[in-house]
């Protein structure tokens, strides 16, 4: 599954990062090639979803935090890349859709329309296609003018998806995607991004072991905001060479 | 019934009884108003009263037009808002997502203090400063006209917009602002295209209240409008409001005289104008919530 001799997209070379005096990732080196689904799992407050939102500096949202260490994507230190330009390469699905209070035309479509593309006639297809590549077209085809808020929420995550790929990005972040879906919904979710993976490269967060074990091509197991091991998600799940690992991922701890 | 449940009974009696009672007290001031304003119906028509294009109430006989003084008003709340309102939610905006904190609170207690200026003072403010300094600018032959009040109404109505709008915009929940964000919105964009039409059922309810001081207001457009009952042609002239013709003629009256009725006929206007436009930002308002 994964190739013989991956490409790297993203990198990140000692990572620390910080909220004030609290230290949430310590030391991180990771890489993550292009067009791999990664997971990655740990225990609540482990600093997945800071390492995620270090990818695309939206930690900075938060006055308080800083980092130390190199985050490279695309061979580019991303502190180089202007924010704007960062987060339209790398795109991110939170854990609760955070679906925009307009129709669900005006949500896919609030994406390119930042970044310029005016014409109607284009803007529809690019709601079209993000749609359909996020399985939902056909749910909602008939009612693109009705409220997103109003979908339920399998819809809506599966419509920040598509709104999250009507920007074109490379690299799509998810945080815990599926944690207030159904299992119907989430394999849907889980459906929409082995679909992605010919376009785009992956990252999945999930407190959930069976998600990560069922779709990612590799899997890194975090703990106390250190990266204790990553690998092929079959190596991970079954013969993992840190005793943590193999306990968090049997579920004797976590 | 248990003790519980009697006392939330009072309480819900006592709240619909207040709802009663301010309601009652509308009607009360329309019923007084009407009363006092058709007296005047008796012997002069309403048309020559709404669109008389005098108001000389002491010549013979009296001319009781209201035109003027509606054009009047027109003018000097229509500038006033076009100068506040846009103003206002720009530094609504600045204050909740631009500003660095410690600026944040200098501002806010900044605008505080401006909503406490009295008006009387502003309109001080309008005749030693403000009046002058815009007719040397234009060029006017006197600075009491027009756009003096519209200016100083401007800054009376601004901390109400500024404030409620700056409530509504910190109130867009965070996940709206970090979609936006996550998407490669920029902090314009953001704030454009999210926070503000989030925002806009408060922002709408600041600049109404806003308005509705700028429409009432009386003091201060008395003292810089330059009090003169005739149609302006331009808001650099001098004119007068509704507001004004009533706070500045209801002395000199006698009352129970026509002058006195036109008065009121004038304050009904006024009534009914208000009325009417709360009316359509009530209206406007719940379809913005849809
Ligand atoms: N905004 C913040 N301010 C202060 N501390 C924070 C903030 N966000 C996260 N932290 C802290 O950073 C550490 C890592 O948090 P992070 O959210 O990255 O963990 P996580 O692995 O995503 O956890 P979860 O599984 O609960 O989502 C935690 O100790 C957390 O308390
Ligand atoms: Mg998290």
């Amino acid at each position: 599954m994964v190739n013989v001799n991956p490409q790297v997209i993203i990198q990140t070379i000692n990572l620390n990062c910080f909220y004030g005096r609290m230290q949430a990732l310590t030391n991180l080196n990771i890489e993550v090639y292009k067009n791999e689904i990664l997971g990655i799992i740990g225990p609540a407050n482990s600093g997945k979803t800071t390492f995620l939102r270090a990818l695309n500096r939206l930690n900075y949202l938060n006055p308080t935090y800083s980092q130390k260490g190199a985050v490279i994507f695309d061979n580019q230190n991303a502190d180089d890349i202007p924010d704007d330009m960062l987060r339209k390469r790398i795109g991110i699905i939170f854990a609760l859709p955070q679906t925009l209070p307009t129709s669900i035309f005006q949500n896919v479509a609030y994406g390119p329309k930042v970044h310029g593309i005016k014409k109607k006639s284009e803007l529809q297809g690019i709601v079209e296609s993000a749609l359909k590549k996020a399985y939902l077209w056909d749910e909602v085809k008939d009612r693109l003018d009705m409220p997103a808020p109003r979908l339920s929420g399998g819809q809506q995550q599966r419509l920040c998806i598509a709104r999250t790929l009507a920007v074109e990005p490379e690299v799509i972040l998810y945080d815990e995607p599926c944690s207030g879906l159904d299992p119907i919904s989430t394999a849907k979710v889980e459906d929409a991004m082995g679909e992605l993976k010919s376009d785009y490269t992956q990252i999945l967060v999930t407190n959930n072991t069976k998600q990560a074990a069922r779709v990612s091509d590799r899997t890194a197991f975090f703990l106390m905001g250190e990266m204790v091991e990553i690998g092929l998600t079959n190596t991970i799940f079954t013969t993992p060479q840190d005793k943590r690992t193999d306990d968090y991922v049997t579920g004797r701890f976590g | 019934m248990s003790p519980g449940k009697i006392s939330e009974y009072i309480i819900e009696s006592l709240i619909k009884l207040s709802g009663l009672i301010i309601v009652g007290f509308v009607i009360l001031i329309f019923l007084f108003l009407f009363r006092d304003a058709v007296s005047l119906f008796g012997g002069y028509s309403p048309g020559a009263f709404l669109f008389g294009r005098n108001w000389l109430p002491i010549s013979e006989p009296p001319q009781f037009g209201i035109l003027p003084l509606l054009i009047g008003s027109v003018y000097v709340t229509a500038g006033a808002i076009i100068i506040c309102v846009p103003l206002g939610v720009a530094a609504a905006m600045y204050i909740a997502e631009v500003a660095p904190k410690s600026l944040k609170h200098i501002l806010k207690s900044l605008i505080e203090i401006l909503a406490s200026i009295p008006s009387v003072v502003l309109g001080f403010i309008g005749i030693v400063w403000l009046g002058p300094f815009l007719k040397n600018t234009f060029g006017l032959t006197t600075g009491m006209c027009g756009l003096t009040g519209s200016l100083l109404l401007a800054f009376m109505a601004m901390p109400t917009i500024i404030s409620i709008s700056e409530d509504a915009l910190v109130s867009v929940p965070r996940t709206f602002k970090e979609a936006a964000y996550g998407l490669g919105a920029t902090k314009w964009q953001m704030l454009w295209r999210v926070m503000l039409p989030s925002a806009a059922s408060g922002i709408i309810a600041g600049i109404m209240l806003g308005i509705g001081r700028v429409i009432g207001e009386t003091m201060v457009v008395m003292m810089v409008t330059g009090n003169a009952p005739v149609i302006p042609e331009s808001i650099l002239q001098p004119l007068r409001t509704l507001t004004a013709t009533i706070a500045g003629e209801m002395g000199e009256t006698v009352s129970g005289s026509e002058h006195y009725y036109a008065l009121f006929a004038v304050g009904l206007a006024l009534f009914i104008i208000t009325f009417i436009i709360n009316l359509i930002a009530d209206i406007s308002l719940q379809k913005a919530r849809k």
